[in-house]
């Protein structure tokens, strides 16, 4: 039997995207961005601050970097817990050496649990911002509308409740959403949400509610993705930072300014053997003239008013 | 189903008769970049999923996005730097979409050659009439807005059908890239009697199996494609060779693995003997020059 006529049928098929989230444009049609200070690089580190549920149901998939044996997971829980405890503080001492100021990206269900660590964060003063409720939790296509909508809600109060902070923007849990997703984030204050991989810089993407801002937080340059999903050596994470760096380096002397979105993961690289090539990396990248190391609120601000 | 594909026969790379590149090159050495477009929510195949997670899956979409928006760019830098034509393997809706890419490869004087209509659009389960439909589809789209012939064939995703080389050539289709069985063009057996051959296409040497699927540091890629090279170049000495890579612009064009690409390039091209040239040429000079050879050579042998 043949498949249905309406396979053969494209009625999306017509000038730019097959939806209305965005416009299309290439990177080298755009205005040049100019950064402020006459920065050439805004430098995005952004940490996940992740809570992973022992019981994890896994639906409608499993989360990135969660459970993986039978009930109880203890290796993969503590694991990630090694990330809250240990890891984290290894991180806030290499950014103070560096100069780095880093963006957390948190799961609501942390601030419940360790107050300590999220005051710890809020007090230094960077930006904190939505990591959904937990990475158990997931937004998803066919997601019923009024649980995603007290999701996202409870996810932000919680979050704003614990840090004092406005909460403006959102890393949905393994950066799954579904159709409604921008929609919810924009009637609940988000300014910018970092899901969408598909550009090096800022965009505007619009939802029902306004529009706001794309931040692609790059998959493919992150610690997880490279030292543990493609089991690349530490030494080798590093160089591909350093060779991301100098790529984009060049490119904003004839492009206008660049962002280097740096994703990570205090329970990937805040092991012992492994923080010393990040290290190694952020003195690197310091070590040039015009690097602006900014939270990413900033970038998104700075990239707004480029814009105008 | 059958148990071999029927499409070519056996035929040893050793003492096979000798091939010439134009100017006496040992490699004939093309670069295919996939200009594609993947649909968010696109029909559904029975046979196939398109993405893994439910729609819209904004992980693998925007994967894809990214190529279009800042790779191809990138890419054709890189390609410019050493006058580096490519083929392309269209999805041939992103005529529609993004014209701007295409005219970009046009003032290039770049080879189109199809890719299907979609990257989400697989030929499994179509019926002869809806498959040389597709094709169709995509051969009059190509020539609509590029004017040029299409002669290549790369399936959607890959996915194929017992006939799909057979339809391809009745198309007009001159060689297809779809086989992975040899370092020389063969000759392909399809139902009219056309002369219609394999192209080398290597999926060893493609990106997006090598980032993906085997998980290779971005350096290492670098090197890959410099050893392929040098022993291709060795042989080819004896006997004309072809070496090909196969790019995706979402996949190369990261910043942290455009260095040890361009590097690579920049190496293959600082060789004399190598014909640095497109599928389409490659294919209209051995159907020119060695496809009878060929064809009576393995009559001849009669290895299969």
């Amino acid at each position: 039997m043949p498949l249905d006529p309406d396979y053969l049928e494209y009625p999306r098929r017509r000038y730019g995207m097959d939806h209305d989230r965005y416009d299309w444009s290439m990177l080298t049609e755009r205005k040049p961005v100019q950064w402020p200070h006459g920065k050439r690089l805004a430098l995005w580190v952004n940490v996940a601050v992740q809570y992973f549920p022992l019981n994890q149901q896994g639906k409608p998939f499993p989360p990135v970097g969660g459970m993986t044996t039978a009930y109880p997971d203890l290796r993969h829980y503590t694991l990630r817990e090694y990330g809250n405890r240990v890891g984290i503080y290894r991180f806030l001492k290499a950014f103070d050496r560096y100069g780095i100021k880093p963006t957390f990206a948190v799961s609501a269900r942390l601030a419940e649990r360790y107050p300590y660590l999220i005051r710890r964060l809020a007090e230094r003063g960077d930006e904190i911002i939505s990591h959904g409720w937990h990475m158990d939790a997931p937004h998803y296509g066919g997601q019923d509308r009024g649980d995603e909508s007290g999701l996202i809600r409870r996810s932000l109060e919680t979050l704003r409740e614990a840090t004092g902070q406005p909460v403006a923007g959102w890393l949905s849990p393994s950066k799954s959403q579904s159709m409604d997703t921008p929609d919810l984030l924009a009637e609940n204050g988000v300014r910018y949400m970092c899901d969408w991989i598909n550009d090096d810089m800022p965009y505007p993407f619009r939802t029902s509610a306004g529009d706001m801002v794309a931040m692609p937080l790059s998959t493919e340059l992150e610690d997880r993705f490279i030292v543990q999903a493609n089991l690349h050596s530490e030494g080798e994470y590093a160089d591909q930072v350093m060779d991301a760096f100098d790529y984009l380096y060049a490119e904003s002397e004839a492009q206008g300014g660049r962002m280097l979105a740096l994703s990570l993961h205090p329970w990937v690289l805040g092991q012992p053997h492994r923080i010393g090539r990040l290290e190694e990396a952020l003195e690197y990248i310091t070590g040039h003239e015009g690097v602006w190391s900014a939270s990413a609120g900033d970038i998104c601000t700075a990239w707004q008013e480029a814009q105008a | 189903m059958k148990e071999d594909p029927g499409l070519y026969d056996y035929w040893p790379y050793e003492n096979r008769p000798k091939i010439e590149w134009p100017n006496g090159a040992r490699v004939a050495f093309w670069v295919a970049p996939n200009i594609e477009f993947y649909e968010l929510d696109p029909a559904v195949n029975p046979h196939r999923k398109a993405w893994p997670r439910p729609v819209p899956d904004v992980n693998g979409y925007a994967t894809r996005d990214y190529g279009n928006r800042v790779g191809h760019m990138r890419m054709m830098r890189v390609l410019d730097k050493y006058d580096v034509r490519g083929s392309i393997s269209l999805s041939t809706a992103l005529c529609e979409h993004h014209p701007e890419i295409i005219e970009l490869c046009k003032d290039r004087n770049w080879e189109f050659f199809s890719h299907g209509i979609y990257n989400t659009r697989y030929t499994y389960g179509m019926d002869e009439a809806q498959e040389r439909a597709m094709i169709q589809d995509a051969v009059e789209t190509i020539h609509k807005h590029t004017g040029q012939q299409c002669s290549g064939y790369l399936a959607p995703a890959l996915t194929h059908t017992e006939i799909t080389m057979d339809l391809f050539a009745e198309a007009g289709g001159i060689y297809t890239c779809d086989l992975f069985h040899d370092d020389q063009p063969t000759p392909v057996h399809v139902r009219s009697g056309k002369k219609f051959i394999s192209v080398p296409y290597s999926l060893e040497m493609n990106d997006t199996i090598v980032y993906v699927v085997n998980k290779i540091e971005p350096r290492r890629y670098g090197e890959m494609i410099k050893a392929n090279f040098d022993r291709l170049y060795a042989e080819g000495a004896e006997s004309g060779v072809v070496m090909c890579v196969p790019l995706h612009a979402y996949q190369v064009s990261h910043p942290h693995r455009l260095k040890a690409f361009d590097e690579a390039l920049e190496y293959i091209t600082g060789h004399k003997d190598v014909w640095v040239t497109t599928g389409r040429e490659i294919a209209e000079y051995y159907i020119e020059h060695y496809y009878d050879q060929a064809v009576a050579d393995i009559a001849a042998k009669g290895a299969a």
